[in-house]
């Protein structure tokens, strides 16, 4: 088993390298880069004074060499002009637009991101399993329609919509500042219980408002496996056993229905992270989504291209953990293929 | 003392358009240490009767009037109505899996992928019998090696899928066992299986009977089955009973003309030469004229159409863990020499996994053989069916057509009938649109069907007017060769005789040309010209049918024949010589039948037209050669 998530773990270097490059690419796909655009602005307004400045910053982060070598200076593979000094040796590259590196700029974010998104998954499966499994056990009763009902809400509500509408009623009913991971108060102050307090309050709203079509989705898709499974006939084996019904439904079909959603939690991360831009902008979360979507607009391709990778390392990293979940859970994948007299 | 007594049992479905009677005031009694076989059809209310008795009905179904008194020999309690029970009540719960148990007929799907044997047959004890993990370990055990598996211990730990059918079914026996239940209802419990692992899985619940002194009900269609296991037969049909006494009296004289159809619908070895089944619903054959051939060239009747010489197919087969993948190489076809010639059936018989349906494929050119070759006469000389360009290969799939085995899942359930019997047409481009419309519903007044039912979808017609739209497709491009890959295998007996009976009249009427794949020798007997027996990848005796069925030489044939079933009281199975773990190990036949490992299968004529496997004969005066062996 170690070996084999040696083996992975390995696998996930030549992977990270392509789609670093693709990143890069991409990134590096929309002519001029940041700096060029700038002196091209500077030169049009006839200001000349800063351009030899921004000339000197071109050099320095080697944006007049060809691509291919920008590309590898920037992995850490090729001499820069500070010798080896790219993503590899921890030097995550340098934000034009904030004039700040890479790792100042996210840096603080990246907690916040993180918890915000573990306690979203959270919410999501947490609501979604016992309400799917309810409505698939009791297939076209009421409350199987009404939560039905309400999840075509869920999936139809626009996020945005959905989280002003609660920041506001969060701020009549429970006077919680509006936008925000924590009170204005203890911005930047250092942690506290209160600190902390806050911003558990204040992550309430967000993993609702992103969580919501998330959940109305698993619930569909939870309760349409479940049903699938529910009528196999194993599961009549299990009940003419003489098991309590709860008990059997957690042993037999349960276990069946959730490779699914084992397989998807690599999935789940970076929809997660594209899918709460909008959201983060409008509610004024602190997460790395709206920096990204800034980075973009202005061309700050290294603060981009950080953000990418790690959004795509993040992903990599969620679907290992599903593959050894599942081998671990499912023994036709874990002894795949043997064949026995 | 009767275990369990129902008295006017009457159930109905609720469906859509009303209420329907599944049951119909159905009584009959099941005494202690005694067999009841409850035979019909499907669709007749066996199985429904069985889920009465479990407390497993579906939730569209309700139990209106009657008793299902259990009386159960070994507890001091009063009787107890199981028809007044809570499915879901504790009561209920404590008598099913502990006194009454089940074991079905889907040995695959019976079992949860997920668990360990081990897992799933000691839960039944921790249920009901108050121990706990380890002693339900020990008590599995016990009961792995009483139902005869080969490594009791290994299996605890193994997982469903990593066994083979007739091993899951006697898990399965072993976890309906476990609490010594004072009933076992056996649904249908060999019909997944060969015949060899059918003998032994029979001979296995009679003995186990034996041991712990239960009642068994066995539902089945197979009469086979049932003159071999019951004391006492009940025979329904549209869920009322049509007759009931013991096995002796029924099969001796039976008194209800829908019991005779039965019995008549069934194959026997005992059958005159030309002698026809009588299905209770049978076809009459339509043909019109637009089904008598194309201006195709063809050549006449008897010549060779078909020759496999030397083929051989290999598969790997991955052992071991997900972590130390290896390769194995697994020997599907080893050396096979055969030839169909047109205008006869030539039968396929042997267990699953004997290569017979990789046989097909290879024909079919599905499948590629790894040595060896397949010619096919198309009228111009036999021609090597691997080297055909995109044009012969176009007209060799026109003559060269497939039945399946499942009715349920060859057919696409989002096409009209319409749709998937005009499929063929479109794809070889054949007729204009008003030409191919007559054409369809020409092929569905050939297979008894009302052209009317063509805008319908596959789930509503029954299993056996599913194979008649699968016999139809494959008949739409004018085939002069079909390969039938267990046509009836998933059907009744009723319905099997209509089909087989169907296949016959076509093949009289266009002449046609079968490759005959089954594991019922029965059937084969009934409808082949000439039979080969295969065994593990190899083809072990080939010969004119009767002379195969009444003169077998090859041990493997013998045991095949004497596992089979017969409709008889007097010719029941020989449990006690039966041994078919042996008789399908080539290592292990006897002298001069003995294969060992890269041993050539050479066939030898016995007997004029009879070949057998016996490679040490080969050196002596027999002829050997195949090429003159097929006539």
């Amino acid at each position: 088993m170690l070996y084999y998530i040696a083996r992975r773990i390995f696998a996930m270097i030549p992977t990270l390298l392509v789609i670093s490059f693709l990143t890069f690419f991409i990134i590096e796909l929309p002519a001029g880069d940041y700096i060029s655009n700038q002196i091209a602005a500077l030169r049009a307004t006839g200001e000349s004074a800063s351009i030899a400045k921004l000339e000197f910053l071109r050099q320095e982060f080697a944006l007049d060499k060809p691509f291919l070598e920008r590309y590898l200076i920037w992995v850490g593979l090729w001499p820069g002009p500070h010798g080896f000094d790219g993503l590899i040796q921890g030097n995550w590259g340098w934000s034009f637009e904030f004039d700040r590196p890479v790792s100042e700029v996210v840096g603080p974010t990246l907690p916040l991101t993180i918890i915000l998104n573990t306690a979203t998954i959270l919410f999501v499966y947490i609501v979604a399993f016992p309400i799917g499994i309810y409505s698939a056990t009791r297939q076209y009763s009421w409350a199987d329609y009404g939560f039905t009902f309400l999840g075509y809400i869920g999936l139809a509500t626009p996020n945005f919509l959905l989280g002003l509408i609660m920041l506001y009623l969060a701020n009549r009913w429970f006077g919680l500042s509006v936008g925000g991971l924590m009170d204005p108060r203890y911005i930047g102050e250092p942690w506290s219980a209160d600190k902390v307090l806050s911003v558990l309050a204040h992550l309430i709203v967000p993993t609702i408002v992103i969580g919501t079509s998330g959940t109305a989705a698993m619930i569909r898709r939870l309760r349409a496996n479940l049903l699938d499974e529910l009528h196999k006939q194993y599961v009549t084996t299990a009940r003419a056993k003489g098991m309590r019904e709860t008990h059997l439904l957690v042993k037999y079909p349960l276990r069946m229905a959730l490779n699914p959603f084992i397989a998807d939690i690599g999935n789940l991360i970076p929809s997660l992270v594209s899918g709460s831009v909008i959201v983060s902008v409008v509610l004024n979360l602190p997460t790395v989504g709206p920096i990204l979507l800034n980075a973009l607009q202005s061309q700050d391709q290294y603060l981009s291209g950080f953000i990418l990778l790690f959004v795509a390392m993040l992903t990599l990293l969620g679907m290992l953990v599903s593959d050894l979940l599942l081998a671990v859970l499912d023994p036709r994948i874990r002894l795949g293929g043997r064949v026995s007299p | 003392m009767n275990v369990l007594t129902i008295d006017g049992l009457t159930v109905d479905f609720q469906t859509g358009e009303g209420a329907t009677r599944a049951v119909d005031d159905v009584s009959f009694a099941i005494p202690q240490n005694r067999t009841v076989a409850l035979v019909g059809e499907s669709g007749s209310g066996k199985t429904v009767i069985s889920q009465a008795i479990m407390g497993l009905l579906p939730k569209a179904a309700r139990i209106v009037s009657g008793k299902l008194i259990l009386n159960d020999p070994e507890s001091r309690l009063k009787p107890v109505d199981i028809a007044q029970l809570d499915p879901e009540s504790p009561q209920m719960r404590a008598i099913r899996g502990d006194r009454i148990a089940i074991i079905f007929q889907e040995p695959m799907t019976s079992l949860s992928p997920l668990h360990t044997i081990g897992d799933q047959i000691g839960e039944a004890a921790e249920l009901h019998r108050n121990v706990d993990g380890n002693q339900a370990r020990e008590l599995t055990r016990e009961m792995l090696r009483l139902v005869r598996f080969p490594d009791p211990q290994r299996a605890l730990d193994a997982f469903p899928f990593e066994l083979s059918g007739g091993l899951r079914q006697r898990a399965m026996i072993a976890m309906a066992m476990i609490c010594h239940p004072a009933l076992l209802i056996a649904d249908e419990p060999t019909t997944a299986l060969d015949v060899t692992i059918q003998a032994e899985i029979l001979k296995l619940i009679k003995d186990v009977q034996q041991e712990l002194q239960m009642s068994v009900l066995v539902i089945t269609h197979d009469f086979g089955v049932v003159a071999n296991m019951a004391d006492e037969v009940v025979v329904i049909y549209h869920g009322r009973i049509m007759e009931k006494g013991s096995a002796r009296a029924l099969f001796k004289t039976p008194g209800h003309s829908y019991l005779k159809a039965l019995l008549n619908a069934v194959p026997r070895f005992d059958m005159k030469p030309g002698e026809r089944l009588v299905p209770i619903r049978p076809i009459e054959l339509q043909a019109g004229g637009l089904l008598t051939g194309g201006g195709r060239k063809t050549i006449t009747a008897g010549k060779p159409l078909v020759q496999l010489q030397h083929v051989s197919k290999s598969f790997l087969t991955r052992k071991g863990s997900l972590l130390s993948a290896r390769a194995r190489e697994f020997l599907a076809l080893d050396d096979i020499n055969l030839t169909v010639n047109r205008g006869e059936c030539v039968g396929l018989v042997g267990e699953s996994g004997s290569g017979k349906t990789t046989t097909a494929k290879a024909i079919l050119r599905a499948l590629p053989i790894d040595a060896g070759r397949i010619l096919y006469d198309r009228g111009d000389g036999p021609a090597d069916v691997a080297h055909f360009n995109r044009e012969q290969l176009l007209d060799y799939r026109q003559r060269v057509q497939l039945i399946f085995q499942d009715p349920f899942s060859s057919l696409n359930p989002r096409m009209t009938v319409n749709d998937i019997l005009s499929e063929p047409l479109l794809i070889h481009k054949i007729g204009a649109p008003e030409e191919r419309a007559e054409r369809v519903r020409e092929l569905m007044r050939l297979v008894g069907l009302d052209p009317r039912y063509l805008r319908r979808y596959p789930h509503s017609f029954s299993g056996g007017q599913r194979q008649r739209i699968g016999i139809a497709r494959a008949l739409a491009l004018n085939p002069e060769f079909i390969l039938c890959d267990e046509p009836t295998s998933a059907l009744d007996v009723s319905v099997q005789a209509q089909i087989l009976n169907l296949l016959k009249d076509l093949k009289s009427e266009f002449g046609l040309t079968y490759l005959f794949v089954s594991h019922n020798l029965a059937v084969v007997d009934y409808i082949a010209d000439r039979i080969a027996v295969m065994c593990r990848g190899r083809i072990v005796e080939v010969g004119p049918t009767r002379e195969v069925v009444d003169n077998p030489l090859h041990p493997y044939t013998k045991a095949l024949l004497t596992a089979v079933p017969e409709p008889d009281l007097d010719a029941r199975l020989d449990f006690a010589a039966l041994d078919a773990n042996k008789a399908s190990e080539p290592a292990l036949w006897p002298a001069p039948y003995t294969l060992r490992e890269g041993d050539v299968p050479l066939l030898v004529e016995e007997e004029p037209g009879h070949y057998v496997c016996a490679p040490a004969f080969a050196k002596e005066t027999h002829k050997t050669a195949l090429e003159e062996a097929v006539l």
